[in-house]
């Protein structure tokens, strides 16, 4: 059993919520007490049967507002897969928090609804999955019943999309016809309903795709975030560097340089909890040791001797800003990368990126909360960058406001200056 | 290439761990909340594969209600005993005294919500700059939202418009003196994989987590453990019951589910057939609004 993440986006009302609910329900991870819960709020949908949307529609605004306000996390299992599902709402001005549940996910379910096809946030939230480096793309074309659950209707919305998806980086996307409402294609196939469907329901769907792959075994990149020192008698001399493997392996033996210092030692040991392991590989977190006494601090990266992996301080990167206060070029900000955090400032803005087209918009002089932009970065020390379409897991970076801390923008590196 | 696999309580554990060397590296003052409950206990033992053979880079600080399970102190104990890692206590009664606060009065009369004093004076007293507790995201609807790097601001107060997004494994630990980070090792584990977890790590759990005969109240169709802290009412009528906790917090305000699980295996059996989550099956606190739990976070409950 492993984990998949995935989001679910979708314009307002397309069906998310009641998506996820049908999804919980019919896997029946729904507890009598919930359902008792949002029985006894009274509220049915068209049908007269309970509404499912509101077993994720969590906060009161939300509730009084009738919509998806901020990402929420949900959980469900089946006995393939543990699901963590983080559902970001449609609205344009939350573009920011698409990105944020896009960045942890591996797979992306995208709901159009069938009577209205590929719309603007259609095409905006693939892009947005596609900029986050989501390798799977599951397009849910919702409420079949409301078209008579029309193979045509259905081919139609599949053939526009595909049109649209050449753009898109995604490694592999899957189209399904459903109805969250009735439940047709969820969990259930749709033999009744969508005879002409020959493909896997929903969760049969999640349950296969392969997610393994997803994690980069090549590049080994190991983050040191805290020195253990005992300083017992026990272990006197004992200095383990505990991070997580966020790509690649690490066994005992290998030859490995740490960087920014550029030192070179031996793996003496790969260790968790006092146990010695054979091998470590993403995304495990563990204890290295190594055969010499190289100075290493938090922040500092052990990476293998062959990789040549180089610092650098200048690089290009897409930013999605995540502040009211738009981003002008010339602006500092606090940068963390894994477990580095350094000051920079970002000295240029190329272009701005459409998010409904992909398309560049040049002669931009600042970026605007939800806006999409490449610009030029320039950090105060260097960093150990891979770009994001190379190595997802040390290609990203946040930017944090340095008098108010909060987390400003969201940064994917496409280019490296060395 | 060979193929790597790994488990999806490995990955969880992963996580965690992850979260925890965080907190170890961007705080000065950090704690581990520990409750003695399952979920606490699930942190010390994750805390021990992110930190041995070294120490805790925090101490242990528990919020006692003085109404909590006498099993769960004793076994608090003696946890930290064995883990020969630093334990602070403080309790909730003094803070009552020493404040001149009003005991909640009536049927559901609880000091859960006083708790939340003692833990802000308790945050003051040491300068605790980040509190790691053990809130899961299935628990509540409110916490469906909550980050794993939670800011509060000096009274302790979370506003979900305020949070920070939270991207990709990086968490923005930065706070002005005065604020505090609450974090949450093991918001991605739902309550069966922290019960999975406890059997394949072994870990022996206080005995009230198992089946056991005790003297119990009916409140509201559930069984609320029969003490002297829990408000009576000449019509009460007490029962003897085959019991178990699937949560271990203040007596007033934790119920029992009758079980039969004498062990863990049985437990998880149980769980699976259950149709009530657990904070439904256990907490009268959050039946009396729907919107308990959101109200009780913003006012800097955990
Ligand atoms: N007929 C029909 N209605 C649906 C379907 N899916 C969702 N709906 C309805 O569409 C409305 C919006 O659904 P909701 O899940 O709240 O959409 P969200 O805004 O994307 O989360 C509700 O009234 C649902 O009952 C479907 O497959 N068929
Ligand atoms: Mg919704």
């Amino acid at each position: 059993m492993d984990i998949l993440r995935f989001i679910t986006a979708g314009n307002v009302d397309d069906g998310k919520s009641t998506l996820i609910g049908r999804l919980l329900y019919d896997t029946k991870q729904i507890f009598a007490d919930q359902l008792e819960a949002i029985e006894s709020s009274g509220r049915l949908n068209e049908d007269g049967q309970v509404d499912l949307s509101l077993l994720t529609d969590g906060l009161k605004a939300e509730r009084e507002q009738g919509i998806t306000i901020d990402v929420a996390y949900k959980y469900f299992s089946t006995e393939k897969r543990k699901f963590i599902i983080a559902d970001a709402p449609g609205h344009i001005q939350y573009t920011r928090n698409m990105v944020t549940g896009a960045s942890n996910s591996n797979l992306s379910i995208i709901l159009v609804d069938a009577r209205k096809g590929v719309q603007e946030q259609t095409r905006r939230h693939s892009i947005i999955s596609s900029l986050l480096g989501i390798p799977h793309l599951v397009i849910c074309i919702n409420k079949m019943d409301l078209v008579g659950y029309e193979e045509q209707v259905y081919n139609q919305i599949v053939e526009d999309y595909k049109q649209f998806a050449k753009k898109l980086r995604a490694k592999e996307i899957t189209f399904i016809p459903v109805s969250a409402l009735k439940g047709d294609n969820i969990v259930e196939g749709s033999e009744l309903t969508m005879p002409w469907y020959k493909g896997p329901s929903l969760l049969e769907h999640l349950e296969q795709v392969p997610v393994s792959q997803d994690f980069n075994l090549e590049d080994a990149r190991f983050p040191v975030q805290y020195v253990i020192r005992p300083l017992t008698a026990e272990h006197h001399d004992y200095r383990g560097y505990a991070g997580k493997v966020i790509s690649g392996t690490y066994k005992a033996g290998d030859k490995v340089t740490v960087q920014p210092s550029g030192q070179t030692s031996t793996i003496k040991s790969v260790e968790l909890g006092g146990q010695v392991l054979e091998e470590a590989f993403a995304p495990m977190s563990v204890v290295l040791q190594l055969e010499d006494d190289v100075d290493i601090s938090r922040g500092d990266m052990i990476v293998k001797a062959a990789e040549n992996l180089e610092v650098a301080q200048e690089f290009e990167a897409e930013v999605c800003w995540m502040h009211n206060k738009a981003l002008k070029p010339g602006a500092k900000l606090l940068l963390r990368h894994n477990s580095t955090e350094t000051r920079c400032v970002v000295r240029n803005i190329d272009y701005k990126i459409d998010i409904n087209t992909l398309d560049h918009l040049e002669d931009v002089d600042q970026i605007q909360l939800n806006d999409i932009c490449r610009v030029q970065i320039k950090a105060a020390s260097p960093l150990l960058l891979d770009k994001y379409a190379d190595n997802r897991a040390n290609g990203g970076f946040i930017l944090v406001d340095e008098t108010s801390f909060a987390t400003v923008g969201a940064g994917m590196v496409a280019e490296i200056e060395y | 290439m060979t193929k790597r696999y790994l488990d999806y309580l490995d990955q969880l554990e992963a996580e965690a761990i992850h979260i925890m060397r965080e907190v170890a590296g961007q705080f000065e003052k950090p704690a581990l909340l520990f409750s003695g409950g399952k979920d606490s206990i699930t942190l010390v033992r994750l805390a021990e594969k992110a930190f041995r053979p070294g120490k805790f880079p925090f101490p242990l600080v528990h919020i006692d209600t003085g109404h909590n399970f006498p099993e769960a102190i004793r076994y608090r104990d003696e946890l930290a005993e064995r883990l020969g890692e630093k334990l602070i206590v403080r309790n909730v009664e003094d803070t009552i005294k020493r404040k001149s606060l009003s005991e909640p009065k009536g049927r559901y009369a609880s000091r859960n919500a006083l708790q939340t004093h003692t833990l802000l004076e308790t945050i003051e007293e040491f300068g605790f700059d980040a509190c790691i507790g053990g809130a899961r995201r299935d628990e509540e609807k409110a916490r469906a939202k909550e980050r794993i790097f939670s800011v509060r601001d000096e009274f302790g107060q979370w506003d979900p418009k305020r949070q920070r997004p939270e991207l990709w494994n990086i968490y923005n630990g930065r706070v002005h003196k005065g604020e505090n980070v609450r974090v949450f090792p093991i918001s991605n584990w739902t309550e069966l994989d922290v019960w999975n977890y406890i059997k394949r790590e072994e870990i022996e759990l206080p005995n009230i987590y198992y089946t056991h005969e005790r003297e119990c109240l009916v409140r509201d169709g559930k069984l609320m453990a029969w003490s002297d802290f829990i408000f009576q009412e000449p019509d009460d009528v007490v029962v003897k019951k085959q019991v178990r906790f699937r949560t271990v917090g203040d007596m007033t305000c934790t119920a029992a589910v009758e079980s039969i699980a004498h062990d863990i295996d049985g437990v998880i059996a149980e769980i699976l057939e259950s149709k009530i989550s657990e904070r439904g099956a256990t907490r009268i606190d959050d039946k009396l609004s729907e919107t308990a739990m959101e109200d009780r976070k913003k006012g800097g409950y955990f």
